[in-house]
């Protein structure tokens, strides 16, 4: 399960409304403890994927690394990514699949003709191969 | 001397929860192997299934990524600090839910089909997860294969068991000049995979029989015919039929071609428009009358794209229809075709149930034939024929190719009658002379002494191989063809 305090949400959400049409995409931060994860923390990251941002995001390995080191720094743990999907429900894609990583929470957030509207959470099973949804549960 | 690896979080479930492994490793490679033996159930998160690391996966030796280095070649020293880096990556996409992905490569390879809305994500995926068996490696299934590929067809085989010959260049585009005498099947896979590196191909180095074609034919989606013979033509079809998938036919002769969509469950079979093969000899192989070397490559390329909407779910199939397509004249016709109700194979009271001996149902061998030992007609060596001529004997040695052909090879002390015009002009013959018949490999020639035995010749041999094996035995300076 991940619990996400409604005002981290709606950050997740607003940032999915400002990006659109554009993917817009930003990094969990909290605390993991055995099953559960409680969120703390969101800091939304530039979409750094060159063309198709529509439907697609890319948070470059720079990116990554600072917000590994700032996790670090606030003593708490990189939970996952949340990126939005506009017009486009909030299930992975198959690209989505390929390019997970076992652990992380992915949040997905569909903006439908600019307004945000479901958002879900998936983890990636350990053999890669599907995503299995993760109960998201807004505190 | 051990380097430190730093692991990302999502990866730290496999190293015991350690932020930092030390390890050794003189190089980038050699210090992932380590790290994946020790720790091995990271391997499928940093390497894709052809052991390349997978690239969202980044590798940085201190604070430059190995790609700027020498990849995984970077050495390493001492205190050195190697870091796995993940780029965060995903998008929505039309293929939720089939569970197909895509790499920033294949993305950028297919972007062109991507951006129409008939393909886009969702078909892309669609391809990848097809599998489409290609019968024969020749004209037709060079195009095939080489647009099939190129397009991402996930799995394509192939079916064959030639080699590259001088004679295949004119039109199998797939085979370079140094490719000849090498396995067609061996070239053809090199060649696909590396347009695309992303798909499978499978290799099936064999004659297509009764016995095989079944158990060859049941893990693919589509089946596109390529073949250039009757027997194989009704193996095909009839195994494509048994096992309920479409037969996407292609077929070329000198300038003309045709194109169709057999698809039993929607339409007519091939039995359906042919219930019997033509007799034999009636039809030339494209070997005996030529083909023109472009027409294969139209008539391949509307069977790939048959291929491709089949697949796709997109436009109207040449389902129940027959594509003619003339090259002199430059156009196309198009027939419609009825299903059968009576067809034996897929007709409502089918009779045919398995498959059956496609060579005697069309009294033609498939392959490459010795027509001697079929028709029984008396033959002669190339090696006799010339002890004869060498001895003066008086041989009359008839030729019963075209002209074209003859103006090609030769020999010298032939006449010319084309196996067409040997009925008209018999009476040239005298029964007394001693007769050898040839033609190019001796097929054409069987059929003329069987004809002149027929009209009452008793000394008329057929010249075993023809000009082509007096030219590989005898005169090697006569060109084969």
């Amino acid at each position: 399960m991940i619990r996400i305090p409604e005002p981290l949400l709606e950050t997740i959400r607003g940032h999915g409304r400002d990006s659109y049409n554009d993917e817009a995409c930003g990094v969990m931060f909290g605390d993991y403890a055995g099953e559960d994860k409680d969120v703390q923390h969101v800091e939304p990251l530039p979409n750094s994927r060159d063309g198709q941002r529509h439907r697609r995001f890319l948070i470059t390995p720079k990116d990554y690394q600072r917000a590994e080191s700032e996790a670090s720094t606030r003593g708490l743990t990189l939970l996952g990514f949340y990126h939005s999907h506009p017009d486009h429900p909030a299930f992975p894609s198959g690209y989505d699949l390929e390019h997970a990583f076992p652990f992380f929470s992915y949040v997905i957030v569909s903006v439908q003709n600019g307004e945000p509207t479901e958002v879900r959470s998936f983890v990636m099973r350990e053999d890669r191969s599907a995503f299995d949804a993760e109960e998201l549960q807004a505190v | 001397m051990p380097v430190k690896v730093m692991i990302p979080t999502p990866l730290r479930a496999f190293t015991d929860k350690r932020e930092a492994v030390e390890l050794e490793g003189k190089n980038v490679a050699e210090l992932l192997a380590n790290l994946t033996e020790k720790y091995q159930p990271l391997r499928k998160h940093l390497f894709n299934d052809e052991g390349k690391l997978r690239n969202f996966v980044n590798v940085y030796v201190n604070e430059e990524d190995i790609r700027y280095l020498s990849r995984e070649e970077t050495p390493l020293k001492d205190s050195d600090v190697v870091s796995i880096v993940p780029s965060i990556a995903g998008g929505a996409t039309g293929t939720a839910g089939t569970g197909v992905g895509f790499s920033h490569d294949e993305v950028q390879r297919y972007s062109r089909h991507l951006i129409m809305p008939e393909v886009g994500m969702e078909g892309q995926a669609k391809l990848k997860q097809a599998q489409v068996l290609l019968i024969g490696a020749g004209g037709l299934g060079a195009p095939l294969g080489l647009y099939l590929a190129a397009a991402g067809v996930g799995r394509i085989g192939l079916v064959d068991f030639d080699v590259v010959d001088a004679s295949n260049l004119q039109r199998q585009v797939t085979y370079s000049t140094a490719d000849v005498g090498r396995p067609k099947l061996e070239v053809a896979k090199e060649r696909l995979t590396g347009i695309n590196p992303h798909i499978q191909i499978d290799t099936f180095e064999e004659r297509l029989s009764s016995e095989n074609a079944l158990d060859t034919f049941r893990s693919f989606d589509i089946v596109a015919d390529g073949t250039d013979n009757f027997p194989t033509r009704y193996l095909v079809n009839d195994a494509c039929v048994l096992l309920g998938k479409p037969n996407v036919y292609g077929s070329i002769f000198r300038f003309e071609g045709q194109a169709s969509v057999f698809y039993a469950k929607e339409g007519p079979c091939y039995r359906c428009l042919y219930p019997e093969p033509p007799p034999p000899g009636l039809v030339p192989s494209c070997a005996e009358g030529g083909v023109l070397g472009v027409l294969p490559g139209i008539v391949g390329t509307l069977q790939a794209l048959e291929v491709i909407k089949l697949i796709l779910g997109e436009g109207n199939p040449l389902i129940g229809r027959l594509l003619l397509f003339d090259a002199l004249k430059m156009k196309f016709r198009e027939l419609k075709l009825r299903k059968d109700p009576e067809c034996a194979l897929c007709g409502e009271r089918a009779t045919i149930k398995e498959l059956i001996d496609y060579e005697q149902f069309c009294g033609i061998p498939a392959h490459e034939p010795v027509a001697e030992t079929r028709s029984g007609v008396p033959t002669i060596t190339v090696e006799e024929l010339k002890a004869l001529m060498d001895e003066n004997q008086d041989v009359y040695i008839l030729d019963v190719r075209e002209p074209q052909e003859w103006d090609i090879a030769h020999l010298d002390q032939a006449k010319l009658i084309p196996l067409g015009e040997l009925p008209q002009a018999v009476n040239q013959l005298s029964s007394a002379d001693d007769i050898v018949v040839h033609c190019r490999s001796g097929v054409r020639s069987a059929r003329a002494v069987q004809f002149l035995m027929e009209m009452g010749f008793r000394k008329v041999r057929n010249l075993e191989g023809g000009i082509l094996a007096w030219s590989e035995r005898i005169d090697p300076s006569l060109p084969r063809y």
